[in-house]
């Protein structure tokens, strides 16, 4: 079975939208528009999508906060809304734009807090605890109160209360958001380790693709409320033709542009001393060999595709297609 | 033959027994929390007295040269003033939109993602802050009364237990209106307006401007019967100073008692709406 089921999930919400001087006119504004997707025990999902695509409404309708307009979402098999309580047994959320903790208690009494409120055998808390204390260097500032944290320090804070009860599934609405280098990595590095065990399902929106690349091997790309994709980041790049590209830097221009066979010329830089290939269905080697009997090589250096750039790709096409969902109603 | 299979409690039992746990652990939380802010306590001790004098001589000025008004002699207002004043901040009565706040900021959805109701969750927090409050906000007013003042001693053994009972009750009243009132903001975003409108009512018709007893008989038992704000202070400071006789004033308890189930079953009725219609904005 799977942990997370999505059929024709919808969320409208209504607007009033100012129409003279007095009057207000009624807007329908469909900010999810019909999502159907299931995520298995243990997968780590990475959902993205421009801002106001749907991905926090898409969360907060399977966390159970808000009522989806028509359509069923199914969390570890129970109804989100109607089911809530049990589900926040079982689930874990942060996100990365609000706080969870107490502003005014040490994240030590926040934590003791939460062993109650979730009914967590002292046990099992403290070994989680212990656990995020190593992973995560709380150590430091666990007598703080929480309002006098930095957001890198809360943000740890955060994910060490959304996992001491043990939940099965992960929601992180951009956790990353905000954080400096080192504190990102702590938390990707963190959020890898829990993925490696195995048995807690992660679901993530960020805008932060790096965090993407780095812990999440199927990604749901949403726009206009519409999943646009949904498969691993290299089924994205094979769709959008992103291709790895070799760039080689010659000691002297070539009189005309080569051409190799499987890896067409993209630009020639540097008054004609720096040729960019991209790799079709050319491997590395024959490029290399392709320009070594042209030209004396004197460096080379292959640059991997960047999802940035395709995501951006995908999200002006999907906006030139789409167009706003936006219907008026009287 | 012969064994006896001892019997296992019903799972009811011990799920009471945790929730028991729970609430006690969340309130004593909220004392912890509310603890955190020893100057604002000083601030409020220090306002509260000053009004305390204040309230205290128009009382007396009130009662006259006969030294008696409404069926409270001068003693008698002077426990009601002093510990009156001292309740004001165990019951909270005004300037709480911690609720309110969450809601318009979003934050609420924190709330909605516990495994415990926020109606729950929020009063055993509001149980708590009234905990530290009795320390740091009753006791200093009671303490200046009795050194400052002749005042009313009760009489009756039952009546400090009772006195007690009917705090309790008042705390968990007035938690109710505040949680109805903060909880307009699920629907208005904004809620000055009910918040004048229940300062406003709350200090007029609680008794803090004046004991209700001031009133014509059939308005003073309109207000008690039918709206909870004689509930939240009068009913506490009449049973303390024993204005009724004992048997009348464990009615007058059992009245709270009526409206504090009835507001706490409000409160989860308006949350529950609330919750269908619920948006939280902002990524």
């Amino acid at each position: 079975m799977s942990v997370i089921e999505m059929s024709g999930l919808r969320k409208e919400f209504t607007v009033r939208v100012k129409a003279g001087r007095l009057r207000r006119e009624k807007r329908t504004v469909t900010a999810v528009d019909g999502i159907d997707l299931r995520v298995e025990r243990g997968e780590m999902l990475g959902y993205i999508g421009p801002n106001g695509a749907g991905k926090s409404t898409t969360l907060k309708m399977l966390t159970g906060v808000l009522m989806p307009s028509p359509g069923e979402a199914r969390v570890c098999g129970l109804r989100p809304v109607a089911e809530r309580t049990r589900l926040a047994m079982r689930i874990g959320v942060v996100f990365g734009q609000r706080s969870q903790l107490w502003w005014d208690l040490p994240l030590r009494d926040s934590f003791e807090l939460l062993r109650h409120v979730y009914r967590v055998p002292a046990g099992e808390h403290g070994a989680r605890l212990a656990r995020c204390r190593g992973l995560l260097d709380l150590d430091e500032f666990l007598d703080t109160p929480v309002r006098q944290l930095s957001l890198g320090q809360r943000m740890r804070g955060e994910l060490t209360a959304a996992l001491l009860h043990g939940p099965e599934v992960l929601f992180l609405d951009e956790p990353t958001i905000g954080l400096d280098v080192v504190s990102k990595q702590a938390v990707r590095g963190f959020l890898a380790e829990l993925g490696r065990a195995g048995d807690t399902t992660l679901v993530l929106t960020t805008h932060d693709l790096a965090d993407i690349e780095r812990l999440c091997h199927r990604l749901v790309v949403i726009d206009h409320g519409r999943v646009v994709h949904d498969g691993s980041i290299a089924a994205l790049h094979s769709r959008y033709g992103s291709r790895r590209m070799v760039v080689a830097e010659l000691d002297a221009a070539l009189p005309r542009p080569p051409e190799l066979p499987g890896a067409p010329l993209q630009r020639v830089e540097a008054d004609g001393h720096r040729l960019v290939f991209a790799l079709e269905s050319a491997t590395v080697a024959e490029v290399v060999a392709g320009l070594a009997g042209l030209a004396t090589l004197r460096d080379i250096a292959i640059v991997e595709p960047d999802i940035e750039e395709v995501v951006a790709r995908l999200y002006r096409m999907t906006a030139e297609a789409g167009g706003a969902t936006v219907t008026g109603a009287p | 033959m012969g064994s006896v299979t001892a019997t296992v409690a019903p799972p009811t039992n011990s799920n009471v027994t945790r929730s028991i746990r729970t609430f006690g652990a969340i309130a004593r939380s909220g004392f912890r929390r509310y603890a955190t802010y020893r100057q604002a306590a000083v601030a409020g001790v220090v306002t509260n007295t000053v009004f305390g004098f204040l309230r205290y001589y128009i009382f007396l000025a009130a009662a006259g040269a006969a030294g008696r008004v409404a069926g409270y002699d001068r003693e008698q207002l002077a426990t009601f003033v002093w510990v009156g004043q001292g309740l004001l901040a165990v019951i909270a009565i005004w300037g709480w939109t911690e609720l309110a706040d969450r809601i318009r900021t979003g934050e609420i959805a924190a709330d909605l993602l516990r495994p415990v109701h926020p109606v729950t969750s929020y009063l055993a927090t509001d149980v708590g802050r009234a905990g530290y409050a009795a320390l740091s906000r009753l006791v200093p007013p009671v303490l200046i009364g009795l050194f400052l003042f002749d005042v009313y001693l009760p009489h009756r053994g039952a009546t400090l237990p009772l006195f007690v009972l009917s705090v309790v009750l008042a705390v968990v009243i007035c938690f109710g209106c505040r949680y109805l009132v903060n909880a307009t903001a699920y629907w208005l975003q904004d809620v000055r307006g009910p918040l004048i409108l229940w300062t406003l009512c709350s200090g007029v018709l609680a008794g803090l401007y004046f004991p209700l007893g001031f009133l014509p008989g059939w308005l003073e038992a309109l207000l008690r019967y039918g709206t909870p704000f004689p509930s939240l202070l009068q009913i506490p400071l009449d049973v303390l100073v024993e204005r009724q006789p004992a048997p009348v004033q464990l009615g007058l308890v059992g009245v709270q008692a009526g409206w504090a189930v009835v507001l706490l079953a409000l409160c989860r009725l308006v949350q529950r709406r609330a919750e269908l219609r619920l948006v939280v904005q902002g990524g």
